[in-house]
């Protein structure tokens, strides 16, 4: 018999004031007894609520019965059928929004731990071996590419690849994974999580490439010749910033740029590695995304003295995953809500000296149901920091669209799609943040599988 | 034949070496202007190198590497027949090519190199072409014979006076204004104070400057905007919206101040590598 009103397990962490001095990963995966313990407090409800709230309707229910039973291979399957990337969502991806925030237990005992049961079933399927790519259908003659390597173009691609077809993915860095290799800091994802979901995904036979960016080396006029099909899922590669003046004094970074140097480039190996980082004993990190909570738990690890969240709504509005705030208060970062950055003081070398701001409260609710915040006169003041990290948000990388005059894309600059979700170029098909202009993991994975099988449908009828 | 083998290797001084190398792609994509991304080893630096020449035909690339910092060191050691581990491009956005009457190209050190491809396609298109270049002595004078070549006036200059006019470039942009040459565009590469006072002088003599500009890159595809740039009152991307832009109202020093950012970083890491590296360039 289920066990519901068993407490929540949720598994254990590095110790913060271990953790906060290296990259290691800090949730650790359940032990096996916690596993099956936990996978008994589901009830396997018929009309799992769960299953229905995941974007891309992940089995629930029956996987974690598989799991209870012992099979952690035909869990790890069950979950395959829907989602080739289970050891990254049961990472990344916000259960809180989605499956644990909807499961039946959650009021009353707390939801199960989907996210953990996921990632242990990923984990431990691969680890024993048992983990199996799915399997690919006849081999249709048709070729597709899919441009960008991160998760909306892998996910398309591998079910581009089950339904038979031949695919290219096209990666402009020197290595795949995008926004999960420069972005995701190890210590949430490790490397080789992303190595090996890659690696599933080129068993299926899907060709990788690295150093080709779409719209300079090769236009997308060119790749229709080459191929039937294209997906683009080339992601939202151009930083918001926030236009106060200052903002290029030396010490300011894009939320991109610093990700990108400790993330992809490794910086925080160097000399080992070439590319350097450097923060200084003050830092401001402007944002309350998981890109905002990222950037600090990454300069957290570079060694300063204080690392603070300045965020102009309160606590309630913060965009970030539950458990990235939580591990980012235990690590130390501090938090300065209902504050606007207004200018960067600088020092006569150019350096930032500070960041001058204002205080809010909150006024009405926006379109989105956030309360707007509303600046405190005379409530100017200056943080005293000497590094800023901006992570206010992120749009499309602009190359294809500005390449490609045939791809319309509308005034936030994402790219257009009708209501069948085809560009306005016959055969090329878009979605994740290119079509969005920055959101989660797992939305950008759910328009890579469902272009995939518009895809499957246009190749088949020829429409 | 591999792509990104390098085919050719020639040393143009003791710390200048041309590549050229097997990149399709690139090759049949380049324009006058653009760049390529390069990276040596796993672990290393995504580092901007300007295009100066490319075939189609042969699908081959051009670049001219000057030793500066361990990557570029690194670059140099590599021998003719060995792989540059990654090669993306052609980036930023193309000089635009059009006939302004005359065109003055000013390439200092290095950029004279990159400057050729712009003065072969402002030739092209029908503009009469004067090459001014600079270096600090005569062995830093590259491709000198070339620029000659193609243009219809070449004036060298060399900081110790050892070749060509002694002085700076812009004492003989002077000198050319003085002799009642009438230049209606200027396009300059070279060390950013060359490429300020060069663009402050020809602004100042009529004759609408633009200046490459080399700030700090990581991805170069306007993804993480490190390599911001003030011009025109405007903040701009150098791998995109660039790497040339108008320039009698850039920022230069600001610029200055930005690619001096990680100096003492990059000064360690050199250190490092000389120390460890054994060296197979055959100069030492």
């Amino acid at each position: 018999m289920p066990n519901p009103s068993a407490p929540r397990h949720n598994g254990k962490q590095l110790d913060p004031e271990v953790r906060k001095h290296n990259f290691e990963e800090v949730a650790q995966i359940f032990t096996k007894e916690e596993a099956l313990a936990e996978a008994d407090r589901c009830l396997h409800c018929k009309n799992a609520r769960c299953q229905a709230n995941c974007p891309v309707g992940v089995q629930i229910p029956d996987f974690i019965a598989l799991l209870k039973e012992g099979k952690v291979g035909e869990a790890a399957s069950k979950i395959m059928e829907t989602s080739l990337l289970p050891a990254i969502c049961g990472r990344v991806c916000p259960q809180e929004k989605h499956c644990e925030g909807n499961c039946i237990l959650k009021d009353r005992f707390g939801s199960v731990n989907i996210g953990m049961l996921e990632r242990y079933t990923a984990d431990t399927a691969r680890k024993e071996g048992l983990l199996k790519a799915p399997q690919t259908a006849a081999p249709t003659g048709k070729k597709v590419a899919c441009i960008g390597s991160g998760p909306s173009s892998i996910a398309a691609a591998a079910e581009l690849a089950r339904a038979g077809h031949e695919v290219t993915v096209f990666e402009a860095l020197h290595a795949f994974g995008g926004v999960l290799r420069y972005g995701i800091p190890s210590f949430r994802l490790p490397r080789e999580v992303i190595d090996h979901e890659i690696e599933t995904v080129k068993s299926m036979g899907v060709k990788f490439v690295t150093d080709v960016l779409v719209g300079a080396t090769e236009k997308i006029a060119d790749l229709l010749k080459q191929f039937d099909a294209i997906y683009v899922g080339s992601g939202a590669g151009l930083p918001t910033m926030t236009g106060i003046p200052g903002e290029n004094a030396v010490g300011v970074y894009s939320a991109n740029e610093f990700l990108t140097r400790v993330n992809l480039m490794q910086a925080y190996k160097f000399p080992e590695t070439d590319t350097p980082i450097q923060v200084g004993k003050h830092v401001a990190v402007l944002g309350g995304g998981n890109s905002a909570m990222d950037a600090a738990r990454c300069a957290m690890r570079l060694g300063p003295d204080t690392v603070t969240i300045a965020y102009r709504r309160s606590a309630a509005e913060m965009p970030a995953r539950a458990a990235e705030v939580e591990h980012a208060k235990e690590e130390g970062v501090r938090f300065e809500y209902l504050v606007t950055p207004k200018e960067v003081v600088t020092d006569e070398r150019g350096h930032v000296a500070g960041l001058k701001c204002t205080r809010n409260e909150l006024g009405a609710p926006d379109e989105k149901g956030r309360r707007r915040p509303v600046e405190i006169p005379g409530s100017e003041f200056v943080m005293p920091v000497d590094t800023i990290i901006v992570a206010i948000g992120q749009k499309p990388n602009p190359i294809i669209a500005k390449t490609t005059p045939e791809l319309k894309t509308t005034d936030r600059g994402v790219l257009a799609l009708d209501e069948e979700g085809k560009t306005t170029l016959p055969g090329v098909y878009a979605g994740g943040d290119i079509i969005r202009g920055g959101a989660t993991v797992l939305l950008a994975m759910k328009d890579g599988i469902e272009a995939a099988r518009r895809i499957n449908a246009y190749l088949k009828e020829g429409k | 034949m591999e792509e990104n083998t390098i085919l050719v290797k020639e040393n143009l001084s003791d710390v200048v070496v041309k590549f050229i190398v097997y990149k399709p792609l690139i090759a049949a994509s380049a324009k006058a202007g653009q760049f390529v991304i390069l990276r040596g080893r796993e672990g290393g630096e995504r580092v901007p190198v300007t295009l100066v020449d490319w075939d189609k035909e042969k699908g081959t690339i051009t670049v001219i590497i000057q030793a500066i910092g361990k990557s570029t060191s690194m670059f140099n050691s590599f021998k003719q027949g060995e792989k540059f581990l990654n090669i993306a491009g052609p980036l930023g956005t193309p000089v635009e090519i059009k006939n302004y009457g005359t065109v003055a190209v000013v390439g200092g050190g290095v950029g004279i190199a990159e400057v050729y491809p712009i003065a072969r396609a402002f030739k092209e298109a029908g503009n009469r072409v004067i090459a001014v270049l600079g270096a600090r002595t005569k062995d830093l004078l590259i491709l000198e014979k070339e620029m000659t070549d193609l243009c219809d006036k070449t004036v060298s200059t060399t900081d110790d006076g050892s070749y060509g006019m002694k002085g700076m470039v812009t004492d003989a942009i002077q000198k050319l204004h003085d002799e009642g040459e009438k230049i209606n565009a200027g396009f300059i590469i070279g060390p950013i104070p060359m490429m300020k006072f060069t663009s402050r002088l020809m602004d100042k003599l009529g004759m609408e400057p633009h200046a490459s500009l080399n700030p700090i890159m990581l991805d170069g595809t306007g993804m993480c905007g490190c390599c911001r740039v003030t011009v025109e009152g405007k903040v701009r991307f150098a791998c995109v919206d660039g790497p040339m832009f108008p320039s009698k109202t850039i920022d230069f020093d600001e610029l200055i101040r930005r690619t001096s950012e990680y100096r003492p970083l990059e000064a360690q890491s050199l250190q490092l590598y000389e120390k460890d590296h054994v060296c197979k360039c055959g100069l030492h």
